[in-house]
């Protein structure tokens, strides 16, 4: 009633009376069990021609567990359709097939725990407020930690704070440069086809000065530092936090927030007004070679029309966001690292959500120091 | 098919440290084979060679009938579905929780369905001793030994015919690890298995082990059964099987 001949693999089950003979020879494993199967399952979709299933397994050359487990679930399902079966194997096969019989677990597979759309929505909620909390703490903590260095200044580490400059803003020195230059070109070369058809060309300095010293500079150099430098940070940390080394510092009386913290988000504060002095260098350099090339403006008068148009005050407007960019990027890329749990994936997750956040800090920041400003009148 | 592994005038170096200078031997079928050796005498590395993890810079290696110097990537994948690996940290996805760990070679290697899929895994669960109810949590909720455990469960999901272990019973109580022992008998004799070993637990040496190399100053200074390599005048040998009745 069913023939099947493969490569490696031959079934023939033959109706013999009331019995079902079923003839397996060649390779009955892993590899072959799930054509079996859907044999198996055209055999059992007719009604039930007998009673009994006669298995001849004993030419089988290979024969494993999921063979077994095959022959034992159609066994199963036979009996709930009130038939049996009878197995002829080889001692060894027999043996495992037996041993299935004799098992104390219940199998089964796992309820799918996906949420539905309100419920999860709901889960967001819920985490967004946990990890909200958890910051206001890591804030805390951090002033705490801050008052300890204040009251004892022999316990900052100005080893780790160096070496935290090092690496997360000196050695960024040089993608900031290129992507600032890039910045004054580019914005240089798109205002001077707009003011030549004026014939403003020499206010190329007064928008490229104002614009940039302000607002562009340190906002550039901030979604850099953010993206280099804090998503390092969340890494590292992370990273240390899987491995127990957070926890071996712990149980050694060295203190994470002074010894990893304090010194990284210190660095950060420092550096950044220098990054953003030299930001607005290097895109002032930009704008000046477009202004040379595209509108004939001498750096000589370049430089004397800066000096006449441009005020002081957009500079150190400029530099005085650096510290407060460069906590917000050093406090989050850190949050990030200590929220990473113990296992691989959520360094992927936290690296990610802590380079998002950042960008998205410094600019509601920024924003807010724009109404500052403004309704200061500066 | 009598040997699964044979290893032939293998050597290996990093730059200019060679770990292993014209190393031989051979693990025959079915038996349980043990790699021993000092701390840093290439266990771990000559195992990596094994699994194709790593390149070897001279000599010639045989697993499985497969020549690993000339092995293509269509054979390679042949192969790879033959062999289970069980690293020393368990090494499981952490984003997939124990049963999807389990199963996953099922999923991408056959078309059997979900049912028998959960059968399978079951039964794998069962016999590494693990608790059925771990199947829904992930890697990082679950102990050291239990990942181990989960790890066998699923170097063993494919019934492969040759099992490498890489210090099965290290971080285990004593009661897991000797349970661990039985295990690996109970299955070498029901599934017809070949499994290559490091370990440096000596119970589990004595009540495992058909034979054994010894891996030494980037040779094996020793092979065969363990009385044979008890015998041999080597001072890791000496110092390792001291105090045990030979
Ligand atoms: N990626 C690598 N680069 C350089 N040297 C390596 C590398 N991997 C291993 N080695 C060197 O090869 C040698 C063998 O290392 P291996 O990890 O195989 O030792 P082992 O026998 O497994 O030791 P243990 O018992 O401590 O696990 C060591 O000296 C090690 O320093
Ligand atoms: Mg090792």
């Amino acid at each position: 009633m069913l023939s099947f001949n493969g490569n490696s693999l031959s079934l023939h089950a033959k109706v013999q009376g009331d019995t079902v003979v079923i003839t397996v020879r060649g390779d009955m494993n892993v590899k072959s069990v799930a054509l079996i199967e859907s044999l198996l399952a055209e055999l059992l979709s007719h009604p039930l021609p007998s009673k009994v299933f006669v298995w001849h397994l004993e030419t089988l050359t290979r024969f494993d567990s999921a063979a077994a487990l095959l022959l034992y679930t159609f066994d199963m399902k036979a009996r709930s359709l009130g038939a049996t079966c009878k197995f002829h194997a080889q001692t060894n096969h027999q043996h495992i097939l037996d041993a299935l019989y004799h098992r104390d677990y219940q199998s089964g597979g796992v309820t799918d725990d996906r949420l539905g759309m309100i419920a999860s929505v709901g889960k967001m909620t819920i985490q967004k407020y946990h990890s909200f909390k958890d910051f206001l703490a890591f804030v805390g903590e951090l002033f705490a930690a801050l008052t300890i260095y204040l009251l004892n200044p022999k316990s900052i580490r100005f080893k780790e704070i160096y070496h935290a400059i090092e690496e997360s803003s000196i050695n960024a020195l040089g993608i900031i440069a290129l992507t600032t230059f890039l910045i004054g070109v580019v914005l240089a070369y798109q205002s001077s086809v707009q003011l030549k058809m004026y014939g403003a060309n020499i206010f190329i300095v007064d928008m490229l000065g104002i614009s940039v010293l302000r607002e562009l500079a340190p906002l550039i150099a901030a979604i850099v530092i953010a993206g280099r430098s804090g998503s390092a940070f969340a890494a590292q940390i992370g990273v240390m936090k899987i491995t127990e080394e957070l926890d071996a510092m712990k149980t050694m009386g060295f203190d994470p927030y002074l010894f990893l913290v304090l010194p990284r988000i210190i660095a950060l504060m420092i550096m950044m007004p220098l990054i953003i002095f030299f930001a607005d260098v290097m895109a002032m350099l930009g704008g000046m070679v477009v202004a040379s090339i595209e509108l004939g403006i001498s750096a000589q008068l370049f430089l004397d029309r800066f000096n006449e148009a441009v005020a002081m005050k957009h500079f150190f407007i400029g530099i005085s966001k650096g510290p407060f960019f460069g906590f917000i990027i050093a406090a989050i890329g850190i949050f990030r690292g200590l929220m990473v749990e113990n296992d691989t994936r959520s360094i992927g997750i936290n690296t990610t959500k802590s380079v998002v956040e950042a960008i998205f800090m410094v600019i509601i920041c920024d924003a807010v120091f724009s109404i500052i400003y403004t309704n200061m009148g500066i | 098919m009598s040997r699964v592994i044979e290893a032939d005038n293998i050597v290996t170096r990093f730059g200019k440290h060679v770990v292993h200078q014209n190393l031989n031997l051979h693990v025959n079928r079915g038996e349980i084979y043990g790699l021993l050796g000092p701390s840093g005498c290439g266990k771990t590395t000559l195992m990596k060679e094994m699994v194709l993890l790593q390149k070897y810079q001279g000599g010639s290696m045989k697993v499985l009938g497969y020549d690993l110097n000339t092995i293509g990537h269509q054979k390679a994948q042949e192969l790879r579905q033959q062999w289970g690996v069980l690293f020393q940290f368990g090494a499981l996805y952490s984003s997939l929780n124990i049963y999807d760990n389990i199963a996953v070679s099922l999923r991408e290697y056959t078309t059997i369905s979900e049912t028998l899929i959960a059968e399978i895994v079951s039964y794998k669960i069962d016999i590494v001793g693990l608790q059925q109810s771990v199947k829904e949590q992930y890697p990082s909720e679950i102990s050291g030994g239990m990942k181990k455990k989960a790890g066998l469960a699923r170097a063993l999901v494919m019934d492969p015919k040759l099992l490498f272990l890489d210090e099965p019973t290290s971080g285990l109580d004593p009661i897991s690890a000797r349970e661990f022992d039985a295990l690996i008998l109970r299955l070498r004799t029901r599934f017809d298995l070949s499994i290559v070993m490091v370990t440096h637990d000596l119970d589990s040496i004595e009540a495992t082990l058909d034979r054994v190399a010894i891996l030494d100053e980037k040779k094996v200074v020793a092979e065969g059964d363990l009385a044979t390599v008890k015998a041999t005048d080597n001072r890791f040998v000496k110092s390792f099987f001291k105090g045990r009745p030979s």
